[in-house]
């Protein structure tokens, strides 16, 4: 049984077919990568998939079950962790307290523990995040506010509060967009090393397709919210469609 | 500065010794108060630690929750009477106190649901709907509002040889004191988390598996809570209540209080409500003059300092820990 099965997938904002009939399906610990031009729909499937939008016709399966008609935090708990493109922080917490935020599911919630300060859970999880502090270098910022974080940070910042759910299926919405170089190809080391080490899948979305057809097992291209090619990158990349839609974005 | 030596460091209530010494010597100084205080400190005293239990509850809602409400007065009302009808058939003190605060956590929650739809300034306008027909309901029923003559309300007992007065000053500092404790304690929990979370950015929070639905929920009730053993306590402290003391000018002194101690900070929660007990009383003599001081003090809470009085105490602080150091 595949990880993520879409089917038929089709999204309308008033006139606007934002996706048309997507297929697609993504295996256990396979990184598929999204591609395609501005506006082409691959946020907005991310969004279908987490549960923000609700797809206007179509079947979106996760290990087996339907994710249509569940709530954001519902999905969240069958195991669906996501980043944004546009970083969606909580600004005013320390990055410590937005990576617990990636606990609060895992938690064991007990309103009297809550106000007698009975704080044991609290502390079986900052192990659990001082590990991804770790992994993402992030010590120096722990106590940090976020929006006092530099830009590449506070990308950093929200793939940890992603990985410390210890989902199954993690999407990454461009979580290299805006980045320097040499902090683009950190992240894309720890993408490659987060699904060795926690065995994730992951579906990412990338404009770059150099780094992306070094990352990806697969592809999935869309263009104007319809698919155009799907297979692995070095196909993908010979695809005269693909081209054409690149190209053809100057 | 000390050094953090493991994770539980981070969890202590009180971090710097320096905390800890002057919170100890406040508390002395109040305890010790009603020995060396007129009746009218022990009074605003009174009035003060009463307040702030409101004023707390309603920062957990709209200061670190994020959800602007004007409902206030109605919670007040509801707790107040709620309290002074079960005070009235025999209830125990503490009983007839939780029973309040319960009952306007209820009505929190049914004003919560709107929420779940409404943002911003069309959440406060559902809520001052909600203040309003709390008080017409009490005004135009004389079953519950107790008539004309209003609800009169048994006065907290003179407890070991101490005055009536000193007895319910301490009691209310007691009250005052575990709220505040209470508050802190939750604030810095998972829920207090999800809480600010939800503020700062609620597609975020739910992505993350943060029920939308019960922390907003929660944050009304729990509100509402502190809302309702606030205007049972202030029914107790005054002896009698009518519906005209719950109008929705209370409402706004309350949110006026929440703003100018400071958004999402319990020891602006207390500025807060030492400054509207206090700014009436200073100047007693020109009553129509209040209204324009808070209006005022808003306008410049605004402009120069977001965080209220708490953050203007927050840079105090840093000033002296650091002197001589800038
Ligand atoms: N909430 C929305 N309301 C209306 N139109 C939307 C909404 N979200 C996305 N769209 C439209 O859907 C199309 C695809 O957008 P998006 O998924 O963000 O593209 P991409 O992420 O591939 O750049 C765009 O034309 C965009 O304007
Ligand atoms: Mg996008």
């Amino acid at each position: 049984m595949s990880l993520l099965k879409v089917d038929k997938l089709t999204v309308q904002f008033g006139g606007i077919k934002a996706l048309t009939a997507i297929d697609f399906e993504m295996e256990e610990k396979e990184i598929l990568a999204i591609i395609g031009p501005n506006g082409a729909g691959k946020t907005t499937l991310f969004n279908c998939v987490s549960g923000v939008y609700h797809p206007t016709s179509g079947e979106i399966l996760f290990a087996g079950e339907s994710l249509l008609g569940l709530s954001p935090d519902r999905i969240a708990q069958r195991g669906i962790g996501r980043t944004f493109q546009n970083i969606r922080l909580f600004n005013n917490m320390s990055v410590l307290d937005n990576l617990m935020l990636g606990r609060h599911m895992k938690f064991q919630r007990n309103i009297l523990q809550a106000f007698l300060r009975i704080r044991k859970e609290e502390l079986l999880h900052r192990e659990k995040v001082e590990e991804i502090i770790d992994f993402l270098d992030l010590a120096a910022y722990r106590q940090a506010r976020v929006i006092d974080c530099p830009y590449g940070v506070q990308k950093r910042v929200e793939l940890g509060r992603a990985i410390v759910m210890e989902p199954k299926l993690l999407l990454l919405d461009e979580p290299v967009a805006g980045l320097t170089v040499e902090e683009k190809n950190r992240v894309a080391y720890l993408v490659t090393e987060m699904r060795g080490r926690f065995g994730f899948g992951i579906l990412l979305i990338e404009h770059d397709l150099r780094i992306v057809s070094r990352l990806a097992d697969r592809m999935v291209v869309l263009n104007f919210g319809q698919k155009l090619a799907e297979g692995n990158p070095a196909e993908v990349q010979r695809n005269p469609e693909v081209i054409r839609a690149y190209v053809g974005e100057g | 500065m000390n050094l953090v030596e493991s994770y539980k460091d981070d969890l202590k209530l009180i971090e710097k010794p320096w905390t800890g010494c002057w919170i100890t010597m406040t508390v002395i100084a109040l305890l010790l108060l009603p020995w060396f205080g007129n009746e009218h400190l022990i009074y605003m005293g009174t009035l003060i630690f009463i307040v702030s239990v409101g004023i707390m509850g309603q920062n957990i809602l709209i200061g670190y929750t994020g959800q602007i409400s004007l409902g206030q007065a109605g919670f007040l009302a509801i707790g107040a009477f709620s309290f002074g009808h079960m005070a009235q058939m025999g209830l125990p003190i503490g009983l007839a106190l939780l029973g309040a605060g319960c009952m306007a956590a209820f009505f929190g929650v049914l004003v919560g649901f709107p929420s779940l739809r409404l943002k911003g300034p069309y959440l406060a306008i559902v809520t001052l709907g909600f203040g309003i027909a709390v008080y017409q309901t009490f005004a135009s029923f004389e079953v519950l509002s107790g008539g004309r003559m209003g609800l009169v309300i048994p006065k907290f007992p003179a407890l070991f040889g101490l005055t009536r007065e000193a007895s319910m000053y301490y009691f209310s500092l007691f009250l005052g004191i575990a709220f505040t404790l209470a508050t802190y304690n939750l604030i810095s929990s998972y829920m207090g988390r999800a809480f600010v979370a939800i503020r700062d950015n609620d597609i975020a929070a739910e992505v993350l598996g943060v029920n939308l639905t019960r922390y907003k929920l929660l944050s009304f009730a729990i509100s509402s809570f502190y809302t309702g053993i606030h205007g049972a306590m202030f029914a107790m402290f005054m002896g009698f209540i009518d519906p005209q003391m719950f109008n929705f000018s209370e409402s706004l002194i309350i949110f006026v209080a929440v703003v100018i101690g400071g958004l999402a900070s319990v020891e602006g929660a207390i500025f807060g409500a030492a400054f509207v007990i206090l700014v009436p009383q200073v100047f007693s003599g020109y009553k129509e003059f209040v209204p324009v001081i808070f209006g005022v003090t808003v306008i410049f809470i605004m402009i120069f300092e977001p965080l209220g009085l708490a953050g203007r105490w927050f840079k105090m602080r840093l000033y002296y820990r650091n002197w001589p150091f800038r």
